[in-house]
């Protein structure tokens, strides 16, 4: 029996949530080196408290953006510093795409990686070259949607994404900061990989490894 | 490093629980567990002052609640910025039906959750003012100031706010006198050794012996400059500079001074500093109307000192005078 798309979204926070939890130290040190070093605390207890509310849901009877609405609100109950406002966006983001369409569709793939851009980029202000988790989640939306005008399928197309999320996370290692707690160091932020947007890539890996099997 | 911890992941929860009940007196815990509301607060016509932060700094952020000062503030997790639901449960705790005044410092956490805790707010006819605080003078240049985050000069925005509220001053005017107060503070931090969040087990940024770091952020952000560790009166030479010079006050002016440690610093050496910082600021034509001296806003463990100097005119300078019942000496 195949999941419903409620079920699937729940299974992808839940995979999503081991994922931080398995890189949760490797996080905290990136964050460590130009920041406070909260990021992997922070992240993790934000994606618990989603799989935890998640799991008091009937997900065979709610909507999959009712998955994702809920998983926004416990995500910003959950967790305050950047992350907490910035991932809340995003997910209700993508829940108004499923909103319009409650299938878990190549194109609403496509919708909704480039929703959680927008939801990001909305809340933070934030630009591509400011060393933030944008430089991850920017060129991702922009191979997803390359890769859709090429008419790729899902494997080929999740892969693009993946490869240019990680090439984005590594280029903020020649960034300097211009947002967030690391934007105070100026060039000191030099030769550090951004933790939001290392974050960023390991949730778009999680979201891959759910969504192209769906 | 051996600390008084149950539980790592716990901290927050736990000092939370140990403060309500050391200071039942003055305040109690909020219907939110992470809010913390003065005892007679809401005050029925009076304008609610609010303030927020991450944990770690105590006291920080929640030691200010009290009478004639704070009436609610919001508890984030260790150097972490409280959530908008905490925020917004602030602002409702505070609301005595004519406005309430969240007055923050400049971080990015902070501001969305503001900004997002203003809104929820506003939807429930709540209308909220903010003041940010940006007094730091080494997170950004001058003709960036917007940029510089808060530090220990927003408890002299506390306390200005606070008590103009306490008089009777409508949204604008708290809003109006505590964003003149703010605009009047310069402080700069310095750190010889760092601080660890008790999750992560050990310190996330290193200071070599023999070295300082000048411009240490609160959550242990390095500094903008190492340099070699010189004696205090060299330092606190240095800090003196680097606040005036920014500050640019004609002599003559009345100047309220805060030495504060930044958690692991002894008191004495704190006093060292003062005896040349008070040196310097009146050699420099200036009148310190009031010191204050102790760990006022600290970064967990970290070893070192912030300066923070205010200039007062004749309403802030009142304003500072008025008596407040918070778990500090103000």
């Amino acid at each position: 029996m195949t999941d419903n798309a409620a079920r699937v979204i729940g299974r992808m926070f839940s995979d999503i949530s081991i994922a931080i939890d398995a890189h949760k130290d490797h996080l905290t040190a990136l964050d460590g080196a130009i920041g406070d070093a909260d990021h992997g605390i922070t992240m993790s207890l934000g994606f618990n408290a989603v799989t935890n509310e998640l799991a008091g849901m009937d997900l065979d009877h709610v909507a999959a953006s009712a998955v994702l609405a809920s998983a926004a609100a416990a995500f910003l109950n959950a967790v305050g510093a950047s992350t907490g406002p910035l991932y809340a966006s995003a997910f209700l983001q993508a829940a108004k795409v499923l909103e319009k369409s409650e299938t878990l569709s190549l194109e609403n793939h496509v919708e909704m990686i480039v929703a959680m851009t927008a939801g990001i980029q909305e809340r933070g202000k934030g630009q591509r070259g400011d060393k933030t988790m944008l430089d991850a989640w920017i060129p991702a939306t922009e191979a997803a949607i390359k890769a859709q005008n090429d008419g790729a399928d899902v494997r080929v197309l999740w892969n693009e994404v993946i490869h240019a999320a990680e090439a984005g996370a590594n280029a903020t290692r020649s960034m300097v900061a211009a947002r967030g707690r690391a934007a105070r160091l100026g060039e000191r932020s030099l030769g550090h990989v951004d933790p939001g947007a290392a974050s960023a890539v390991i949730i778009l890996r999680a979201m891959k490894n759910r969504l192209d099997f769906s | 490093m051996q600390r008084f911890i149950n539980d790592p992941n716990l901290v927050v929860e736990d000092t939370v629980k140990g403060f309500v009940k050391a200071h039942s007196d003055i305040l109690r815990l909020g219907q939110n567990p992470r809010v913390i509301v003065a005892k007679d607060a809401p005050v029925a016509g009076k304008v609610g002052v609010i303030t927020g932060g991450g944990s770690g700094h105590e006291p920080g952020f929640m030691g200010y609640t009290g009478k004639n000062m704070l009436d609610a503030v919001a508890v984030g997790e260790l150097f972490s910025s409280p959530t908008a639901k905490s925020f917004h449960d602030a602002i409702r705790e505070a609301n005595g039906g004519t406005g309430v005044i969240c007055l923050y410092g400049n971080y990015a956490g902070d501001n969305m959750n503001v900004k997002m805790a203003v809104r929820l707010a506003a939807k429930e006819g709540i209308e909220v003012a903010t003041v940010v605080a940006n007094d730091d003078v080494c997170s950004a240049p001058p003709h960036e100031r917007e940029k510089r985050r808060g530090v220990a000069g927003e408890i002299f925005m506390w306390k200005i706010g606070s008590a103009r509220a306490t008089q009777g001053g409508s949204l604008e005017e708290v809003r109006a006198v505590a964003q003149k107060a703010i605009d009047n503070c310069r402080s700069i931090g310095v750190g010889l050794g760092p601080c660890t969040l008790p999750a992560v087990g050990h310190p996330n940024f290193q200071i070599e012996p023999d070295t300082m770091e000048v411009g240490i952020g609160h959550h242990g952000e390095p500094g903008v400059r190492v340099e070699p560790l010189k004696s205090a009166e060299a330092i606190a030479r240095d800090m003196c500079q680097i606040v005036l010079d920014d500050h640019n006050l004609p002599a003559g002016t009345e100047v309220a001074v805060l030495v504060s440690g930044l958690g692991a610093t002894p008191l004495n050496e704190l006093y060292i500093l003062n005896d040349t910082i008070e040196t310097e600021i009146s050699a420099r034509g200036l009148i310190i109307h009031r010191t204050y001296i102790g760990n006022y806003f600290t970064s967990l463990e970290m070893v070192g000192a912030t300066l923070t100097v205010f200039a007062l005119d004749a309403e802030t300078k009142a304003l500072l005078d008025v008596e407040a019942n918070c778990t500090m000496k103000l």
